[in-house]
């Protein structure tokens, strides 16, 4: 019942933002749909911190999902968006998948670096590579739709529903695993894993899932933000974009998937605020909000819900 | 029951979300039912924090301010003494460069679509001016680079709303060559010290295929590329001092650039070969003596010291160093050149008394041709929407008697001599022997 109820609102809360594009200035729909692209990767990172785990290399399949959307448009001319964001999921997961072998092994600041240090070796290869544009990178095809070919303001809205498909399905899915066993497990494990490990579970393989899990969606959040911002760079798989992720991780919390969702919605309007107020001092506004979240909120926004339900639980 | 109540709660969050954005939508709405004499918006973008802020961001910037400013007190000397933009004043919006490629189209997005400028002006990061180009012409809005140097925004595609009016890289390379050639006509063997990144790669591919050009028989000895940033050379410095090349090629800049020449020289690298310094001039009121003399200095065209000496260059220098104290280097050029450029292109759509639209403007703009602080602009490349410019390269002297920072001996190429003719790629001008090139 209580899961229904949660499907319900989240569905709601889905149509309506669908329903939302066209009345909406397209500027307005763009930022949308590159903060929900986004949100994918921030979910990814949800599901690691649930273990205790931070990746400060999550741009590393972020960047695989962008490239691979890029890279087939320029190689094969093939421009399908839907088939581009699968292939982009799926080429990040293989390669979670292949190092997570390596990664499930490690915790605390080693998971950290050894996962930052992955991303940078990918940059690096790209830095290197002067074919691609280098640092500059290169352009996207523009993407079709199952052959129609949308342009302008269209172009944008179905970007922005096939971002809310993706990102629903997403959300759906991540929110079962959170309820199976092996998700619940997350908070043993992030507790004491030698008890879980004693339970007769391998604690090494949940962690591999996991990494593949938030691979598999850094890789079609990188794909989405690939199309919807129509150029790739090697500063996609740069620290400095992790970080970011962590960032906004930070600020939603993780304790319900739609936080990942709301707050990386925050996080791009405050941005785009704070760089139309403030063209010198945006960062700093961005820094504040980040210290007043850890000092005020620290399980993120998400925890805002959660106070509430308290408060009103005390009351009569 | 408590869930249905988060769900509630979670969409109230959302439509907080959205409504963050809301006030500056609104912004939009009051502006719109403007009056007669509504003021032209220009949206400025440059570099207003991070590590190309100082030496480029901050230059173009000002220079945009200054050279509105002028415009707008109708000050600037003829044909640039209309006030502002065809008599309608000049508004400008600076907004900041930093960020990824996507806060960066965000950005231009928030600028075309909430904001209503008229036109945008900036970019310097190459990789920005390749996001930012798709997109300008999708959104049909008026758009000139300043700076950013790379070839590829016209040749990989023919562009309708994009200009650019300062030359792109491969002049900068090209002539640094030639100046080299012409002042060492035995040269043997050449190095070259650039960072690992597009910007230093393309810059050493250009410079090599120029020299094999001009001088098939030197060789290239120690190629080096140093991550961007690295800050510390010693390893270069040592690699470089094995060397017996008469010059060395860099297109460092600032940090990289300052921390390179303060540790070669520490070890006496210049006194062995040559230092031609591509981009040398944005560096030079700051290293002062520091910057040994005999260093070879380009400033990516005709700008600073560089500058021919006409009215435009005396003005616009005054202006600028009256206010911030400092003269103006080629960022504050590119700007003001760019500004003027299409001040020009604007009056002349607007010559029927209509306020022109991006399609009239972007029409009168291609293959202009226009005098300003740096010289000439012709708008010849890319259909009529990349501009060309003499360049000139010079050698550097710190004048002790009056402590200030001189270039010498400088020699000017025409543009044709540096630049591709219309219609080839810069890359394969290079590698076919530069063929038809004006000198």
């Amino acid at each position: 019942m209580q899961s229904r109820a949660s499907l319900l609102g989240g569905l709601a809360l889905l149509v309506a933002a669908a329903l939302a594009a066209p009345f909406l200035p397209d500027w307005m729909v763009s930022l949308a749909t590159i903060a929900f692209a986004n949100a994918l990767v921030v979910l990814g990172l949800v599901v690691l911190w649930r273990v205790g785990l931070v990746s400060f290399g999550q741009a590393l399949y972020y960047c695989i999902g962008a490239y691979a959307v890029a890279l087939t448009g320029r190689w094969t001319g093939f421009t399908d968006a839907l088939a581009l964001v699968l292939l982009g999921g799926v080429g990040a997961g293989i390669v979670a998948a292949s190092i997570g072998f390596l990664l499930a092994r490690y915790r605390e600041i080693f998971f950290a670096m050894l996962s930052l240090a992955l991303s940078m070796i990918l940059y690096g290869v790209l830095v290197k590579t002067e074919s691609l544009g280098s640092t500059d990178g290169f352009s996207v095809a523009t993407p079709t739709f199952f052959g129609y070919a949308p342009h302008g303001a269209q172009l944008s809205h179905w970007l922005y529903w096939l971002t809310l498909g993706v990102d629903a399905i997403a959300a759906l899915l991540v929110g079962l695993y959170f309820r199976s066993v092996a998700g619940a497990l997350a908070a043993p494990i992030r507790d004491n894993e030698i008890r879980v490990e004693f339970l007769g579970i391998s604690v090494s393989g949940i962690i591999h899932t996991k990494v593949i899990i938030a691979g598999v969606l850094g890789g079609l959040g990188g794909a989405l933000a690939a199309m919807s911002i129509g150029h790739v760079d090697p500063n996609m798989a740069y620290w400095t974009t992790s970080g970011g992720f962590v960032f906004v991780t930070v600020l939603a919390g993780s304790g319900y998937v739609a936080a990942a969702f709301v707050g990386s919605l925050a996080f791009e309007a405050l941005r785009s605020f704070a760089v139309d107020v403030m063209p010198q001092l945006w960062q700093m506004t961005l820094g504040s909000v980040l210290l007043l979240t850890i000092l005020f909120l620290p399980e993120g926004l998400g925890s805002l819900v959660s106070r509430l339900r308290q408060r009103r639980a005390v009351k009569p | 029951m408590a869930h249905r109540r988060t769900a509630t709660l979670w969409s109230l969050a959302g439509l907080a979300a959205v409504a963050a954005m809301v006030p500056a939508q609104f912004e939009v709405f009051a502006q719109t039912p403007a009056p007669a004499a509504a003021p032209i918006k220009l949206g400025i973008v440059s570099f207003l924090s991070g590590p190309a802020a100082s030496p480029f961001g901050i230059p173009g910037r000002n220079g945009a301010e200054i050279v509105l400013e002028a415009l707008n007190a109708g000050t600037a000397p003829a044909p640039y003494n209309k006030v502002g933009f065809g008599g309608t004043k000049v508004e400008a919006k600076y907004v900041d460069e930093a960020g990824s490629a996507a806060n960066v189209v965000t950005d231009f997005r928030n600028l075309v679509q909430r904001d209503q400028v008229d036109a945008v002006v900036g970019y310097i990061s190459s990789g920005n001016c390749l996001a930012v180009a798709p997109v300008a012409e999708e959104l049909k809005a008026l758009t000139v680079f300043y700076d950013c140097g790379t070839p590829r925004i016209f040749e990989e595609k023919a562009r309708a709303y994009v200009f650019r009016a300062s030359p792109h890289a491969t002049m900068d390379s090209v002539g640094a060559a030639r100046y080299l050639v012409a002042k060492k006509k035995n040269i043997t063997s050449y190095s070259g010290i650039n960072q690992n990144y597009a910007w230093g790669q393309d810059s050493w591919r250009d410079f090599i295929g120029a020299m094999k050009v001009l001088a098939p028989k030197a060789e290239a000895d120690k190629i080096l590329f140093p991550k961007l940033f690295a800050g510390e050379f010693g390893a270069e410095v040592s690699t470089l001092l094995t060397s017996k090349s008469q010059a060395l090629h860099t297109s460092f800049w600032d940090g990289d650039l300052e921390g390179f020449i303060y540790q070669e020289q520490a070890r006496g690298l210049d006194k062995r070969m040559t230092i031609i310094a591509t981009t040398g001039e944005s560096s030079i009121w700051r290293l002062r003596d520091k910057m040994p003399d005999g260093t070879i200095i380009g400033g990516r065209g005709p700008h600073g010291p560089l500058a021919p000496d006409n009215a435009f260059n005396k003005w616009f220098s005054k202006i600028y160093t009256d206010r911030y104290n400092v003269p103006p280097t080629y960022p504050s050029y590119q700007m003001a050149q760019s500004l003027l450029g299409l001040k020009l292109a604007y009056e002349k759509a607007a010559a029927g008394g209509a306020k022109p639209n991006a399609d009239q403007i972007a029409a009168a703009f291609k293959g202009l041709t226009f005098t300003g602080p740096s010289g000439e602009t012709k708008m010849v490349l890319g259909d009529g929407h990349q501009g060309i410019q003499e360049t000139a390269y010079g050698t550097y002297r710190f004048n002790k008697a009056k402590k200030e920072p001189e270039i010498v001996d400088v020699m000017r190429f025409p543009a044709e001599c540096v630049n591709p003719p219309p219609g080839i790629d810069a890359d394969k001008w290079i590698a076919d022997g530069m063929k038809g090139a004006k000198c």
